[in-house]
């Protein structure tokens, strides 16, 4: 289980990131912002996630992101797959541990 | 204002490189999608395309020729070809003169783009070929079919994503109907499989891992498709005065924006442009037996484009056989207006109405006739086909019977 500081200010990150792509001040950014609120259309999201991905070097599945309806789901779905990337880089230990695929 | 009759077709698709298999693979109800095998799709999470299968260039060009054009504007030519094959068309110096080409196209030649900028920033080349921006051009294909046929009248490209080739069919459709030519090429083409693209198709995250399937609860996404198709129109009075046989009559066209969002189709905004094609045609509702769909198979066209129909059509909606082929052919973006016309204009003609594959479950949302899985016997007098684009532009186009 991740530590729950660590949880905390990886929280504060992701909605950091979160008003960053929306052009919000961050402040207007809470986990229990919907996306009513925000004004988060399902291509705003698409865009979200694409910059979530990038920033912690995860891989969110289409599937995945259809199934996100709050700000509070990104944030769980995003924390359980850097566990996720961090355990399998610790199963590979010794190997590089890159989560994403190489382009080539 | 004349009336305007299609008098040769020409089809390059997934299901086939012939007219006759394309009408053959509507009418198996044949699904055309299959692994990528074009381009390599290293890391993406789809595999599956309705590529055009064993497409030997040498078979239809010169390898002068065909090192000029990129795949694309191949696909436009070979079509043009068949089209006016099946029309009988024989040009005349006056008729070259005047006869107008009208094409469409959403990414042209970007496949050619995508090897030349592969080569500079991934292979760290210093050059890239010299026929890069004219093979990369969405006009190429025009000018191609320009060069083949020695036709110097009016000829141009509309580019308005997965609207192109219904724009410019609906284009040419008013140039020929107005007198400004007798005679007009046009449709459209796109050869989408190259990496670049791919990725950004997939960033989107509207497609599909498996298969197309408009319509049904458990669709989950599109599936891209490549090919053309190319329709030979002219005034009735020019087609009967030369012996020619009519397919089919182009009765209207109609055109609306969304003004609603960049990605997210409005169902208001289809409607009008379903409302204005029956108008331009001097139709009632009630007299539609058949649409060709825009039927994507992403969860929010597929509801919004019945919604839509729900609004231009009050009651009828429901009595209205309607079919997405995109589940066999793929969506061809700019060329899924031309493709899609060709379809339902075969069907008018045949009286086989196309399925829509690949239709596991009924979704309560969308609750129309969706033609699932079997192909359908019905003498339908007139049908649409329907194109929305990215960007809200919406083109409708509407089709008669020739009898």
């Amino acid at each position: 289980m991740p530590d729950l500081t660590q949880t905390d200010e990886l929280t504060q990150r992701i909605l950091r990131i979160i008003a960053e792509t929306q052009r919000k001040d961050p402040a207007q950014v809470t986990i229990d912002s919907s996306f009513e609120e925000l004004g988060i259309d399902s291509m705003d999201g698409v865009n979200i996630v694409f910059a979530l991905e990038n920033e912690f070097d995860i891989n969110v599945p289409d599937e995945e992101v259809k199934n996100i309806r709050s700000i509070r789901d990104m944030v769980d779905g995003v924390i359980r797959l850097i566990e996720l990337s961090k355990e399998t880089s610790k199963a590979n230990s010794g190997a590089p541990g890159e989560s994403a695929p190489a382009a080539s | 204002m004349r009336r305007v009759v299609v008098t040769g077709i020409g089809v390059i698709s997934g299901l086939g490189q012939t007219r006759a298999e394309f009408q053959a693979g509507l009418h198996e109800g044949r699904c055309g999608i299959g692994p990528i095998t074009t381009t390599e799709c290293l890391d993406l999470r789809f595999r599956n395309g309705a590529e055009v299968r064993c497409f030997d260039v040498n078979n239809h060009f010169s390898p002068k020729d065909a090192d000029m054009i990129d795949r694309f504007a191949q696909f436009a030519v070979v079509s043009a070809r068949e089209a006016v094959v099946q029309s009988g068309i024989e040009w005349t110096s006056e008729l070259k003169e005047s006869t107008a080409i009208v094409t469409g196209s959403c990414v042209g030649g970007q496949s050619t783009e995508n090897q030349g900028f592969w080569d500079v920033y991934k292979m760290g080349k210093t050059r890239v070929h010299p026929m890069t921006i004219p093979k990369t051009m969405a006009n190429a294909g025009a000018s191609a079919i320009s060069l083949e046929f020695g036709i110097t009248g009016p000829a141009f490209t509309i580019s308005t994503a997965c609207s192109s080739s219904a724009h410019a069919i609906g284009q040419a459709f008013s140039m020929v109907r107005s007198g400004m030519s007798d005679v007009a090429l046009t449709g459209g083409s796109e050869a989408p499989f190259s990496y670049g693209i791919l990725k950004a198709w997939e960033a989107m995250r509207v497609i599909s891992p498996t298969v197309c399937r408009p319509f049904s609860k458990d669709r989950n996404g599109m599936v891209l498709g490549e090919g053309a198709a190319m329709l030979v129109i002219e005034s009735l009075d020019h087609a009967l005065a030369r012996g020619a046989k009519p397919i089919a009559e182009i009765v209207g066209f109609g055109m609306s924006s969304d003004a609603h969002h960049v990605t997210q189709p409005s169902a208001e905004g289809a409607a009008k442009a379903v409302r204005m094609a029956l108008k331009d045609a001097g139709i009632a509702p009630d007299q539609i037996g058949y649409i060709n769909a825009h039927g994507t198979g992403t969860t929010v066209n597929d509801v919004t484009e019945t919604c839509a129909l729900h609004l231009a059509f009050g009651d009828h909606a429901k009595r209205l056989a309607i079919s997405s082929t995109k589940s066999m052919h793929g969506h061809t973006l700019g060329a899924a207006g031309a493709i899609e016309s060709a379809a339902a204009i075969l069907s008018l003609a045949s009286g086989i109405l196309p399925p829509t594959i690949h239709f596991n479950e009924p979704d309560p949302e969308c609750d129309l006739d969706y033609i699932p899985n079997c192909p359908r016997r019905a003498d339908v007098e007139y049908a649409l086909s329907n194109s929305f684009a990215f960007g809200g532009l919406n083109a409708v186009l509407a089709l008669r019977r020739f009898d």
